[in-house]
């Protein structure tokens, strides 16, 4: 079984600044990491890899050269082989031309070993969109699973996966038949400590990159920029919250008000209309 | 089956790497392993490179290495409680080429500098910790990692993993520190704009000045304190040895805070903003304190190996030849196919022969003297100042009369043969 992870590099947006005149994410001042949902989902497939031996796990990015950083990280998990498709031509590209760049570099990755599964993170850090898998899903036409928070099982013979999806008010059990293509969740797995040889491994390792031309049946007029329509409106950086109310006085007093405040002033938590 | 590498470093400070750098360079498979997320994520140092023994590593590094200010003055500051007495040498044959030292920040530096190891075939492994050195037949043959399948072996081990060297401790070379044989350094990164560094300190863009304070900076006992200018901050610190620390009751950060607050030094920071904040102890057991530095099949190097001048702020440049010349024996050893600590004994008497051990000889009872004399930080420094205070100040007394009153003030307050035995206890401390 092969399976294909594809991941991003992000600025880690736990230290990000942002320029308050422009209103854009200084990306200088956060060093990129891999996306962390892609993390999971790389660890997802050597979970996967685990469980039926016969697997063989691929990931995909596409980005500026910096990127190699991350396929190695992916290496450092457990992914064998890893391919960056980088160009100007991707340059700029929004949700819908970054799938339509990614499903080309599929469609190449498939004919040197055809692939069974896609993995991805819910969602970038960075964008939030959630996008760029089921983009990806549509374009070369498998079924889209998303936010799975555990593939409970996986049939060789069947060539099928049963994955638990997180809903808003529970969860929903799926059975699908391969080729299919899974976004995680971060609570499907615990990214674990890697083993000494996988980190040997990495620090080897030099990722396959292709330009545009490596890739076939190019529709260039969807990359990059020019295949983008999404336009930014307005940027802003959003109002910080507003500290909550601090109550003062011995724990008595406190419980005291407390108690009067949710009482009176959010009645509503407590009297269904 | 673990891989074998011919040598792995342990450690990837300035020491580490140099090791590793030299090795590779000459065509050894060598693996470096360093615990921090990059190199020098978890380094400290108050901050001054010294070219010398970085140019005989890597030659013309100013040309590209990330530093920040060359050195141009160097002043020293005998502090009491509202005056100093300074002085200090600038030069600006210190300002070009080929340099004397710059100042460094070490998290840029130590990537940099690991980077250039890996350009030459040294394998880089981050966040992987040596958790013990693996031992066969009384001979060191590799590191057990906290990573699963985390063994991997070596013909040489080089330990490079700084201060506290579990693995040099885990060997037996070294026992537990005494407290007098480390200080505790706590400094600050304070930001502050070009513009303001180059007034306060008197500089041009390209010019650096790094001030070491004595006396009340460590509030009378054996330590020092130092500002050092960088770029767009000011790295400023104070350290003495846990020793005194614990019998004085003073907690580092207190020190920090009391130092920042002083008189003389509080306009050089002011409207500073503090970035970063960093504790580490440095080995300043000097002479006495250097454990074995060869063994079967393992050499230790840099700060593991205590190579650190406290009198002169040198370390970082001990541990880059320490470094080096472990990498020379290694080479060696590796011609002859002998590891032993015979062969291995080449870098042991290189070192003893190179300036590091002669520097450190040299000083051998220098911190023991002033520990257990604590008069020349707590006495003499504040005599110095009122002595220069009551000689420059104009009231009228003729100048000779006032020498007398000054003499009068020391000796009196000691005794002449006090006075006389301290200046000879001193000067044989450091002769």
């Amino acid at each position: 079984m092969h399976i294909v992870v594809c991941v991003k590099q992000v600025p880690d947006t736990k230290i990000i600044k942002i320029n308050p005149k422009t209103n854009t994410l200084d990306r200088r001042s956060a060093p990129a990491i891999l996306n962390p949902y892609d993390a999971h989902a790389v660890q997802e497939a050597v979970r996967m890899k685990r469980l039926i031996k016969d697997v063989y796990i691929s990931v995909l990015s596409m980005g500026p050269p910096q990127a190699n950083a991350i396929i190695k990280k992916s290496v450092e998990i457990g992914a064998e082989e890893g391919y960056l498709i980088s160009d100007r031509a991707f340059a700029g590209a929004d949700t819908l031309a970054t799938s339509y760049a990614l499903s080309k570099a599929l469609d190449k990755i498939a004919s040197i070993r055809p692939i069974d599964m896609i993995l991805c993170g819910k969602h970038a850090i960075d964008g939030d969109t959630g996008q760029v898998g089921p983009g990806i899903a549509r374009r070369l036409d498998i079924p889209p699973v998303t936010n799975v928070i555990e593939v409970t099982e996986l049939d060789e013979k069947e060539q099928t996966v049963v994955v638990k999806r997180k809903l808003s008010g529970g969860y929903q059990l799926l059975q699908i038949q391969v080729p299919c293509l899974l976004t995680v969740e971060k609570e499907i797995n615990e990214i674990e400590y890697s083993p000494l040889p996988n980190m040997l491994k990495a620090a080897r390792y030099e990722p396959i990159v292709w330009t545009v031309n490596d890739l076939e049946d190019v529709d260039r007029t969807q990359l990059g920029l020019k295949g983008s329509p999404t336009i930014v409106g307005k940027m802003f950086t959003p109002p910080k919250h507003e500290g909550g109310k601090r109550l003062e006085g011995s724990s008595d007093e406190q419980v005291r008000e407390l108690i009067k405040c949710l009482l009176e002033e959010k009645k509503e938590l407590f009297y269904v209309k | 089956m673990p891989e074998k590498f011919d040598v792995i470093v342990v450690g990837a400070g300035p020491a580490g790497t140099s090791c590793a750098y030299t090795c590779a360079k000459n065509g050894l498979k060598v693996l470096q392993l360093e615990r921090g997320e990059y190199p020098g994520s978890k380094n400290v140092m108050g901050g001054v490179l010294y070219r010398k023994q970085m140019e005989e590593i890597i030659p013309e590094f100013w040309k590209e290495a990330p530093l920040e200010r060359p050195v141009i003055e160097q002043r020293f500051w005998m502090m009491d409680k509202e005056s100093t007495v300074s002085f200090g040498y600038k030069g600006l044959e210190w300002g070009m080429e080929p340099y004397n030292n710059f100042t460094v920040l070490r998290a840029p530096f130590d990537q940099w500098f690991a980077a250039k190891g890996v350009e030459q075939g040294v394998l880089l492994i981050n966040e992987t910790v040596a958790n013990e050195c693996i031992v066969e037949n009384g001979k060191v043959v590799g590191v057990r990692t906290d990573r699963p399948d985390g063994d991997v072996y070596a013909d040489v081990v080089v330990l490079a993993d700084g201060v506290n060297s579990l693995l040099g401790k885990q060997l037996g070379f070294h026992k537990e520190f005494r407290p007098d044989e480390v200080a505790l350094t706590v400094m600050e990164v304070i930001n502050l704009s070009k513009e303001k560094i180059n007034d306060r300190f008197n500089l041009e863009d390209n010019q650096g000045c790094t001030i070491e304070i004595f006396g009340d900076s460590t509030k009378g006992n054996l330590g020092t304190a130092f500002i050092y200018t960088n770029k767009e901050s000011i790295n400023i610190g104070v350290g003495t040895t846990l020793s005194s620390m614990i019998k004085a009751k003073l907690k580092p950060y207190d020190l920090l805070d009391y130092l920042k607050n002083h008189s003389m030094v509080k306009p050089l920071l002011a409207g500073g903003e503090s970035a970063e904040y960093l504790a580490h102890l440095i080995p300043e057991g000097g002479y006495h304190s250097v454990p074995k530095v060869a063994g079967n099949g393992v050499v230790v190097v840099g700060d593991a190996a205590q190579l650190v001048n406290a009198i002169h702020r040198e370390g970082s440049n001990m541990a880059m030849s320490s470094g080096k010349m472990a990498a020379e024996a290694i080479i060696r050893a590796k011609e002859r196919n002998d590891f032993s600590v015979a062969s291995l004994n080449s870098y042991r008497e290189a070192l003893y022969n190179s300036f590091i051990m002669k520097d450190l000889e040299k000083y051998k009872d220098a911190a023991h003297t002033f520990e257990h004399h604590p008069q020349y930080f707590r006495e003499y420094i504040p005599m110095m100042n009122q002595a220069m205070s009551k000689f420059f100040t104009v009231d009228g007394t003729p100048k000779r009369e006032k020498q007398k009153q000054i003499m009068r003030s020391v000796t009196g307050a000691k005794g002449t043969f006090k006075v006389i035995q301290d200046v000879y206890r001193a000067w044989k401390a450091v002769k």
